[in-house]
């Protein structure tokens, strides 16, 4: 490289530095301590076990449940409900009146600016025994019960789904605003009705932002992890403990570092496989 | 008539979606509408209920020292100094990405792009051993760094593509007459994109605010911890939960980021930028 383009890289280093020390660094850190026995106490030197932890993983009934309720949880809210309720939102929105609008706009995106853990506190209060859930079924007469006991992963998927779907719904407002009204108006004419509309025209024509909304609403939700500590530590027993939260675990209350990361390492695969598909969703982008 | 039937049919169909709305929006206050009431309730409990009477109490009991402004003049201190850094450096780091070409800017922006999208959770407990062993481990300022290496990806992102929508030919003449990059960055460029750099501030600022594991893995020093992690505290050590207390502390946590978040989509027109960027 001539001094030229070494000169104008320079501005450059800053980041570069920054992004190699404390990203780039315990990525590759991460990936050596997967393979290592490294524990938090009493342990003096840690030594290398090869995919000990990874075997250990897959057979461990607890790391199972945690994958599992991870599925769960994202498809549960991310795919199913932030994505489609979003989706709703922003397409009632193109027909409501403008105070019903702005009203429902304001909720849904206080709800999404408040901090992660105040989010928790609140949906924590709405489910509880004695929150405002149970008191709501009351009043219609169906019967109550403890959600967080009985139902933590849901719970904690509904809550993600408030929290959320003002992110699909910004993104999907901006996309049905793109398409040209013509289209539409000409459909309606012919006698298309709305949901007909809705499958064969807006659909295709939005697919682009479905995906990438799809993908980044699953890898934020994938990494949620103060949402559910606050409303049930991951419990009752292991009963909404994803796979942050399983990692959390191992690590610290266990004080395995080395198992923990190989959890970590799964997690950020899971991760980049996203990523790989969502760069390709924006491939002609760079 | 046609016209007339349509015109019908358009009627009934925002009456229906105004409905729909409208129920949506009454699922999703009701916890805010918790928060609210109960901060002012001097009886509060988990449930949504007129308070008994209106009171600033809660907040009279929350407004000290030891609960509300050292955990916020530590979040203050933690996410101003971590947007400061990540701002300054992403606008560094995007000015050549914009500006110049090379045969490096593809890989370099790609693999920003990758690292944009991968889960920061998982990799908080190699954090965690590395900070230990370079004595990082319950600082501010290693706190800071991270959260700066963190956030700067998407920074870097943001800021390249509003960059690019300032035109070069207004620093071409800057140029001829021997100002430096430097110079023109500082002179030219970041003026005209006063909202992009507005957005990128505003958002690293609100998402480190809100931020719980980071700050929860990395600082061990009860004082030194920021608002997002010593809300905990009203659940642990304080015994019997005072939810009237806890309400009120939410609000006064949360108004910042409301607020800045405000700003920035009033400075866009109601607009969402951001949506915008990450389409592409």
């Amino acid at each position: 490289m001539n001094r030229r383009s070494l000169v104008r890289a320079l501005p450059v280093t800053p980041a570069l530095v920054l992004l190699l020390l404390f990203l780039a660094g315990p990525i590759a850190y991460c990936a050596y301590i997967a393979f290592t026995d490294l524990q938090l106490t009493g342990q003096a030197e840690s030594s290398f076990v090869g995919f000990e932890n990874f075997r250990t993983a897959f057979q461990d009934e607890q790391f199972l449940n945690a994958v599992w309720l991870t599925l769960v949880f994202t498809v549960v809210s991310s795919l199913i409900g932030q994505n489609t309720l979003g989706l709703a939102l922003a397409a009632l929105m193109q027909r409501a009146s403008k105070p019903v609008r702005t009203l429902t706009g304001g909720i849904v995106i206080t709800a999404w600016v408040l901090p992660e853990v105040v989010a928790g506190f609140l949906l924590y209060a709405f489910f509880r025994k004695e929150g405002t859930l149970n008191a709501l079924l009351d009043l219609l007469h169906l019967p109550s019960q403890n959600w967080l006991f009985t139902l933590p992963i849901l719970a904690v998927s509904f809550a993600n789904v408030w929290r959320g779907t003002a992110f699909s719904m910004l993104v999907y407002t901006a996309a049905l605003g793109e398409i040209p009204k013509e289209i539409t108006e000409a459909a309606e004419v012919d006698g298309a009705g709305g949901w007909r509309r809705m499958w064969h025209i807006t659909l295709p024509m939005i697919r682009r932002s479905i995906g990438t909304n799809l993908m980044l609403n699953t890898l934020q939700t994938l990494s949620v992890f103060g949402l559910i500590w606050v409303m049930t530590r991951g419990g009752p027993g292991d009963k909404s403990q994803t796979l942050p939260l399983f990692m959390y675990e191992q690590a610290f209350q266990n004080s395995m570092i080395g198992y923990g990361t190989a959890v970590a390492l799964l997690l950020l695969l899971v991760g980049s496989v996203f990523s790989v598909v969502y760069m390709r969703l924006l491939r002609t982008e760079v | 008539m046609a016209a007339t039937h349509l015109a019908d049919r358009r009627r009934n169909r925002r009456l229906a979606a105004d409905a729909g709305l409208l129920t949506v929006a009454a699922a999703f206050v009701l916890p805010l509408a918790w928060v609210v009431l109960s901060a002012l309730d001097p009886h509060a409990d988990l449930r949504v209920k007129p308070p008994d009477g209106v009171t600033l109490e809660n907040f009279d009991a929350i407004l000290t020292s030891d609960i509300t402004f050292t955990p916020l003049l530590n979040s203050l201190i933690l996410c101003g100094g971590a947007t400061l850094l990540t701002v300054v450096c992403a606008a560094l780091a995007a000015y050549p990405l914009s500006r110049f070409g090379s045969r490096l800017n593809r890989p370099f922006l790609l693999s920003i792009l990758f690292a944009t999208s991968l889960p920061i959770t998982a990799i908080m407990v190699p954090v965690y051993a590395l900070f230990v062993q370079v004595d990082l481990i319950d600082t501010l300022q290693g706190t800071i760094l991270f959260f700066a290496a963190s956030q700067l990806p998407f920074a870097i992102w943001l800021m390249k593509n509003f960059m690019d929508g300032v035109p070069k030919e207004l620093e071409e003449a800057a140029w001829t007459d021997g100002a430096g990059s430097l110079q023109s960055l500082t002179r030219i460029v970041l003026p005209l994109m006063g909202p992009g750099v507005a957005v990128v501030t505003v958002f690293s600022f609100v998402m480190m605010w809100g931020n719980f594991f980071v700050p929860f893995m990395l600082l061990l020093t009860p004082d030194q911890m920021p608002a997002s992690v010593s809300i905990n505290e009203f659940f642990g050590n304080r015994g019997m939960v005072a939810y009237g207390q806890l309400a009120a502390f939410s609000i006064v946590y949360s108004t910042p980021v409301i607020l800045l978040y405000v700003l920035i989509a009033r400075r866009l027109g109601g607009g969402f930028a951001l949506g915008g960027a990450v389409k592409g």
